[in-house]
């Protein structure tokens, strides 16, 4: 069969590349493109949904916030926190030579300008996605006085950034603004 | 086509579907007259016994999704109502909950055993890969399992583990959050681990028919680790290796029911009678038992990316394990190094265990940083030197010969050379 359709094709002057080997391309083409276009669907279908992607922002009343205190609020189904620095945190923040850090990020970086008091961070360790402690005046802060996470010994300083491993890089900082002095919109 | 099977089954019923469908003689020939070796020891028992754990987790399983909610909302609670209404849903769970751990058992027996009488050589080697493929199925099902009861343990141990993926440059971040289904472990990431924690026992059921193919092509290994040379080395599977199978099922089962009837949260952890919250970490995530030593490895390391290779590849090693190995001899009974130094192996990966249970801090950073250098290196240095300066005790000449001391007629040339690749 294959013999007799080599022989046809060479009858007409092709020797080489046949038609089937032309359709052989295609059709392998197409099915391949197929595939890979109902897979994405498969794929994308693990993807977060429309419901969890709509951006649900929350707004904080900093008013009940004593100086010294932290609270944490929920916001896309993570741990914000919100602390309310001392004079000294804010100055110890501020102070650190830039070479000392992990991840070199000065203060004025971090916080809203006018508003260095607070800071705002997503309360997950960049390690591996443990909540750090260091909130409450009651818990544990670590040697830099920021936040101290209990899973596997990262510390954060009072900017959020890390100072002591395994965690690789600082806190990060959410999208976040003053609508007043004492309310701040996160998201 | 090729016409129609010729059954030697005397039962007209099973002589007809033999006829047409040749099931009945393939049980025969497979797990009826199916020669094995007769110098068989308890520890091939392993292989039978993770065969039913398995088909016991996938029944008491199927019951329990009966009654299980995959929502964050419901889950904790579902579990609790299986639990306390449930007719018997409290044994069925336990019998489940500890399954996992006896699965792990049996297997982790099994490998050993492959280990310390060298089954993965030549021509074992693609029945050893497909094992491992087996471990990391399992391991994935039951890290996904443990993550339904939606307890803090759960919740956490879900969080950390996928966070490991975190540590991959660029794509890190979009694959952990693919994984989730939204940005971070909640409601969408249980039900897609329900999903696939109900899929990937039945993919195991079909690599575990590849095992069994497989062993069946090439045969069993035996405790002396040398070749079958006549049907003298050999006894029919049924009875007596059925038999003998039944002998250790018996014992296993005394095992399994103690720790159901008497302790059934003994290898539990009290976090996971918590439910789940997103706001507060436990002082201590730690995973199952059976994962600890992989868990170790990750924390050994002070370097994320490199912790997770590290721990990635302690299981990788082990597909590359018949080529590391360069002695042609299998059983360790004829290596008299050998026969010693893995259990120093042994030790390192229990020390690796007992250093994932304990907080990263102190004499534990040491120790499991010394065992895990010791586990790369047994695999990745010392078997592959050993192989080559090891003087080999002489091997016995057939299976039959130390058993009986006797042995029937050797095939020509099969004096002057015991193993086949040798």
């Amino acid at each position: 069969m294959a013999d007799s359709s080599a022989a046809t094709v060479a009858h007409h002057g092709h020797p080489d590349v046949t038609k089937r080997d032309f359709l052989m391309l295609v059709t392998g083409a197409t099915a391949a493109v197929g595939t890979a276009a109902a897979a994405w669907a498969f794929i994308d279908y693990m993807n977060p949904s429309k419901d969890v992607l709509a951006v649900s922002s929350i707004e904080v009343d900093l008013a009940p916030i004593a100086v010294g205190q932290g609270i944490t609020v929920l916001w896309q189904g993570k741990p914000i926190f919100v602390r309310h620095r001392t004079e000294k945190e804010i100055k110890e923040a501020e102070d650190v030579p830039l070479s000392d850090l992990t991840e070199p990020q000065p203060d004025s970086a971090r916080v809203k300008a006018g508003h260095d008091q607070w800071i705002v961070l997503v309360g997950i360790c960049t390690h591996l996605g443990c909540v750090p402690l260091g909130n409450k005046p009651t818990d544990p802060r670590g040697d830099w006085g920021g936040w101290f996470c209990p899973c596997h010994g990262s510390q954060y300083d009072t900017s959020g950034r890390v100072r002591h491993g395994p965690a690789p890089a600082n806190l990060p900082v959410p999208p976040y603004a003053f609508e007043s002095d004492t309310k701040v919109k996160i998201g | 086509m090729a016409g129609q099977h010729k059954s030697e089954f005397s039962n007209p019923l099973i002589n007809w579907i033999d006829t047409r469908l040749p099931i009945f003689t393939m049980m025969q020939q497979e797990y009826g007259s199916f020669p094995t070796p007769k110098n068989f020891n308890y520890f091939w028992n392993f292989g039978a016994l993770a065969m039913v754990v398995m088909m016991i987790m996938i029944a008491t399983g199927i019951f329990l999704a009966m009654n299980y909610q995959p929502n964050s909302e419901l889950a904790f609670g579902s579990v609790q109502h299986i639990m306390r209404d449930v007719n018997y849903g409290w044994l069925i769970r336990y019998v489940h909950q500890n399954g996992g751990s006896m699965f792990f058992i049996v297997t982790y027996i099994h490998i050993f055993r492959g280990m310390y009488y060298g089954s993965y050589k030549s021509p074992r080697e693609l029945l050893w890969m497909i094992g491992v493929v087996i471990l990391l199925i399992m391991m994935a099902t039951a890290f996904m399992g443990y993550v339904l009861p939606w307890g803090q343990m759960s919740y956490w141990g879900a969080t950390v583990i996928t966070n490991l993926f975190s540590a991959f440059p660029i794509v890190g971040k979009g694959i952990v959050t693919w994984l989730w289904g939204g940005f971070s472990v909640d409601s969408p990431t249980l039900n897609r681990f329900f999903s696939l924690h109900y899929l990937l026992p039945f993919v195991l059921v079909g690599v575990v028919f590849l095992h069994v193919a497989a062993l069946h092509v090439v045969g069993s290994n035996n405790p002396l680790g040398i070749d079958v040379k006549s049907p003298q080395d050999t006894l029919p599977f049924h009875p007596y290796y059925t038999v003998k199978d039944s002998v250790g099922l018996c014992v296993f089962f005394i095992v399994y029911a103690v720790l159901v009837f008497f302790a059934p949260n003994f290898l539990g952890d009290a976090n996971n009678f918590i439910p789940a919250n997103p706001l507060q970490t436990p002082a201590d995530i730690v995973p199952e038992w059976y994962l600890l030593p992989y868990y170790a490895i990750l924390r050994s390391v002070p370097n994320k990316l490199l912790g997770v290779c590290m721990m990635f590849g302690s299981i990788f090693v082990l597909f590359v394990l018949p080529w590391l190995d360069t002695s042609p001899v299998r059983s360790a009974r004829f290596r008299p190094i050998y026969r010693q130094i893995i259990w120093v192996w042994v030790v390192s990966f229990v020390i690796l265990g007992y250093c994932g249970m304990n907080k990263p801090e102190g004499i534990y950073v040491i120790l499991s940083r010394v065992a895990t250098l010791y586990y790369f290196l047994h695999f990745l240095v010392i078997l592959p030197i050993l192989g080559k300066l090891e003087r080999p005790l002489p091997l016995p000449e057939s299976i039959s010969r130390p058993v009986t001391g006797g042995g029937g007629p050797l095939p020509s040339g099969a004096t002057a050379k015991p193993m086949g690749k040798a």
